[in-house]
């Protein structure tokens, strides 16, 4: 899937990987798509809780070994 | 302003000891709502750390001026983040060391009683996922029940006690924790015990037990009492005809599910012979030692989750089911959510995985969910 962005959250703890995607967000333009990049189990269940709480989209979830992928479109 | 932390094993005093205490959760809301630290006198708030990230003022007026306040996270990260963030705005709070995850291992030792010639029974509690485990010590040896994977509480426990484990059980083949009987026996040397109708998939050596069968630790007994019906291996214990420990089949306030292993309806006669013919076979004087709890009125004063055989017979709704076929819809039908993981717990208990510790830790995440009532 494209992506206008993408963040590296590998190897960061909660809350560091929301913190960041929101950061990155705050830069982006309504529509376009971050993708993110984890390894905290805990980010797949925070992530798509915090889409829906800022009114933004999780167009996709992939899981690449250790590695969780998310693709977020901004609202 | 300081933040401070508080221990697992801290919370779980103030929760036995029935204190105040007001828990600022910051998982999401399903995480709250699927499973949280249960207490009789505590009062919750549940906003989620990502709804704070531009600042807690709005949580201050929330927040009590007259109770210690506790913030919440999975692992600790977003508490101790957001704690801080309260202390700049001048709000003293704790946060929970190691979050929920830490919460969910704690386990807290109490002694259920004695057994005869200075022998002691040990009820570890774990107070977070309700599971009870069992150390019984006598004359220098102990006999394990239903350990759980935190394998050193009970090794250090039984160093402590100046007692050489010499047999582990486990009652069934769990399916809402990972078990440490195992791993027990493999460092002590002990015997681990495993009722075979429960372990045809299992791929490591164990010693059947069966129906009948006792063993010895210093100059008191453990017997077993074939009581299927949770699973079809399902054994109780009784410890120098005082203690009955039931396993997955009979609670406090409650009764084991039938249907974790996929045979509810196969296992239903099973559990009702157990319940209703065997169980009632025994002496009413008996002490009921189970291997959950899932209520914290469950929970006696001291802490410890046991209670008289014939109190259970007058006061358990579900043995006092007399029509034969409600007794079936009401442990077939309507069931709980099963735990969460059960199929790769149970794969971990017959030993055809070994996920790491971290992975296993996040199996284990929620409450047991043994149980219908």
């Amino acid at each position: 899937m494209n992506a206008d962005k993408v963040l590296d959250a590998k190897g960061l703890a909660c809350p560091m990987p929301i913190v960041k995607t929101r950061k990155e967000m705050k830069d982006m333009d309504s529509g376009q798509v971050l993708e993110i990049q984890a390894t905290d189990k805990g980010a797949s269940a925070d992530l798509t809780a915090w889409a829906k709480s800022g009114g933004h989209e999780l167009l996709e979830q992939q899981v690449d070994g250790d590695v969780l992928k998310f693709w977020i479109k901004k609202g | 302003m300081s933040v401070k932390a508080m221990t697992a094993a801290q919370v779980a005093r103030k929760v036995i000891d029935n204190e105040p205490l007001f828990i600022l959760d910051v998982r999401n809301g399903d995480a709250f709502a699927d499973w949280k630290i249960e207490g009789g006198n505590i009062q919750y708030l549940n906003i989620p750390y990502f709804d704070l990230l531009d600042g807690v003022e709005e949580v201050i007026d929330q927040l009590p001026k007259d109770r210690d306040i506790l913030v919440v996270c999975a692992k600790e990260g977003s508490s101790i983040m957001v704690a801080d963030m309260l202390a700049d705005e001048g709000v003293e709070t704790a946060y929970l060391s190691g979050g929920m995850k830490a919460w969910s291992e704690h386990l807290e030792p109490v002694k259920v009683g004695d057994l005869k010639d200075g022998g002691e029974l040990y009820q570890f509690v774990r107070i977070g996922k309700g599971c009870l485990s069992y150390m019984a010590i006598s004359g220098g040896e102990a006999a394990v029940i239903d350990a759980t994977r935190m394998t050193d509480v009970f090794l250090n426990f039984a160093q402590e006690k100046g007692a050489a484990i010499k047999h582990v059980f486990d009652s069934h083949l769990h399916a809402d924790h990972i078990s440490g009987g195992r791993q027990i026996a493999q460092a002590t040397g002990a015997t681990y015990y495993l009722p075979p109708a429960d372990a045809e998939e299992v791929v490591f050596d164990y010693t059947p037990l069966e129906g009948g069968f006792d063993a010895a630790f210093g100059s008191s007994k453990v017997e077993a009492l074939y009581s299927p019906g949770h699973t079809i291996g399902s054994t109780s214990f009784i410890v120098d005809d005082q203690y009955l420990m039931t396993g997955d089949i009979l609670f406090i306030d409650s009764i084991g599910r039938p249907d974790l292993a996929g045979l509810a309806e196969d296992w239903v006669g099973d559990l009702r012979e157990s319940l209703y013919s065997r169980y009632q076979a025994l002496a009413n004087e008996l002490v009921v030692l189970p291997a959950h709890f899932m209520i914290m009125e469950e929970l006696n004063e001291d802490g410890s989750v046991a209670k008289k055989l014939g109190d259970l017979f007058k006061e358990n709704h579900g043995l006092n089911i007399e029509d034969e076929q409600e007794f079936r819809d009401m442990v077939t039908k309507n069931l709980p959510p099963q735990p969460n993981a059960y199929q790769d717990i149970r794969k971990t208990n017959m030993g055809k995985i070994t996920p790491e510790e971290e992975m296993q830790r996040e199996m284990e995440i929620g409450p047991n969910r043994c149980a219908v009532r």
